[in-house]
């Protein structure tokens, strides 16, 4: 490994969020278009991804569906958190420090699958993802 | 001395266990993949290894992120199949090799590398949709007991590409300096390129693949020489986590033999490799 490919990177002038967001990158890495759940981003997500953990049990899906926002509440989500989740917000989920193989767990509860979060990460529908993974997958 | 007969490298995606499980594997969405696979479950099946090391990460069901152990090793002699969200996969519990898991355990610490023992571990696709791949029909048990490797993929800081060839090194190693004559298969788990999350989602990188899978037969330190940030931009966020296939690869010998490999996509929104190959030394004609 070089010292040069982890460089210091500086945040991206052109990303979007709010303060609390992962933006896009990293601290150390900048690779447009990719968010890297890194231990600041952990540290920020951990009560949401807690959560999320917890919908391993069915006694816990139910009880989350039953009253969202009291679950919510018992897992100390921060307001913007359980705002996203209320709103299936998945990007605004990543953003605030959700790993996507746990907000996964919250998708595959409402019945929606891999391709259709990356229709809405992309801009696209979940047909018009799935064609550009058939068709060899995004070069971006 | 125990011996190191085959290496696997194979794709994990949730999705392959889940056209098995479903009976998919003619679809024509998923047949090329499958019939990828014949050739080397057809070798597999004449080349049954006493015990395979799977190594393998945990997504968001065996582990979760109050602790996140760089590199583990699982040390029971038994390791249930995890509810991920919607029941267990209905395959056969993994039995463990205990005494395999310590010695390798002692002998790895002994080189410095300190892996977290899990005495206690649900295992979920990352290890069974491997076995899958490698005995499609398991019936009651798998071919063999097994030893979990576990390695930290998910969250950054990622292990080094070298450190993981140099895991997988002193993991050859340590298989050889075992005491009982036995015959070992190691798995190396996971890739090839995808991403999952954000505006690059969708992102699958050909090229990079088929470099790789020639280059892990061929030059693994050439690979082990990548960065994380060349890793997470040539294979994406969640490609990165072709770096167990070099712990894999690191377990062999420097020359092996290619028996098959297949290149597919997309599973679910990965690229899906496999790669199979003879460790022992081609018979002199």
């Amino acid at each position: 490994m070089t010292a040069a490919a982890l460089a210091v990177a500086p945040p991206s002038p052109t990303s979007k969020g709010s303060p609390m967001s992962t933006n896009e990158t990293g601290g150390r890495l900048n690779v447009p278009g990719t968010p890297i759940f890194d231990g600041q981003t952990s540290r920020r997500g951990l009560r949401l991804n807690k959560m999320l953990m917890s919908f391993r049990s069915a006694e816990n899906r139910e009880r989350f569906a039953a009253d969202e926002a009291a679950y919510c509440a018992e897992f100390q989500l921060a307001p913007e958190q359980t705002q996203a989740v209320l709103d299936r917000d998945w990007t605004a989920m990543i953003d605030l420090g959700g790993s996507i193989f746990y907000v996964y767990k919250l998708a595959m509860m409402d019945g929606r699958s891999m391709q259709y979060l990356g229709g809405v990460f992309t801009g696209m529908t979940e047909e018009e993802f799935l064609a550009e993974l058939r068709a060899g997958g995004r070069r971006g | 001395m125990a011996e190191v007969i085959w290496g696997l490298a194979t794709s994990h995606v949730p999705s392959i266990g889940a056209a098995m499980d479903r009976g998919k594997t003619e679809d024509p969405n998923w047949k090329d993949l499958f019939d990828g696979y014949a050739p080397a479950r057809a070798w597999l099946a004449e080349h049954k290894p006493d015990v395979a090391i799977v190594v393998y990460n945990d997504h968001a069901n065996g582990l979760d992120l109050d602790i996140v152990p760089t590199f583990g090793i699982g040390t029971a002699d038994h390791y249930r199949v995890a509810d991920e969200g919607y029941g267990p996969r209905q395959v056969p519990d993994v039995i463990g090799d205990p005494e395999l898991s310590l010695h390798l355990l002692e002998s790895l610490v002994d080189e410095n590398f300190d892996l977290t023992v899990f005495q206690e571990l649900e295992v979920d696709h990352g290890l069974t949709v491997p076995l899958s791949v490698w005995t499609p029909e398991p019936g009651d048990a798998w071919p063999c007991p097994v030893v979990p490797i576990l390695v930290n993929v998910i969250q950054y800081p990622q292990p080094t590409a070298a450190r993981c060839y140099a895991l997988g090194q002193a993991l050859g190693r340590a298989i050889r300096s075992y005491g009982d004559d036995v015959t070992v298969g190691v798995l190396g788990t996971g890739g090839m390129s995808h991403q999952l999350a954000g505006a690059r989602a969708g992102f699958i990188n050909p090229e990079f693949d088929k470099m790789w899978l020639e280059k892990i037969e061929k030059d693994p330190a050439a690979l082990a020489g990548l960065s994380r940030e060349e890793l997470i931009r040539e294979a994406g966020s969640e490609g990165i986590e072709l770096i167990m296939w070099l712990i894999m690869r690191g377990a062999m010998a420097d020359e092996v033999t290619k028996v098959h490999s297949h290149y597919f996509l997309p599973a679910s929104n990965t690229a899906a490799g496999i790669a199979l190959f003879d460790n022992r030394a081609p018979q002199p004609a």
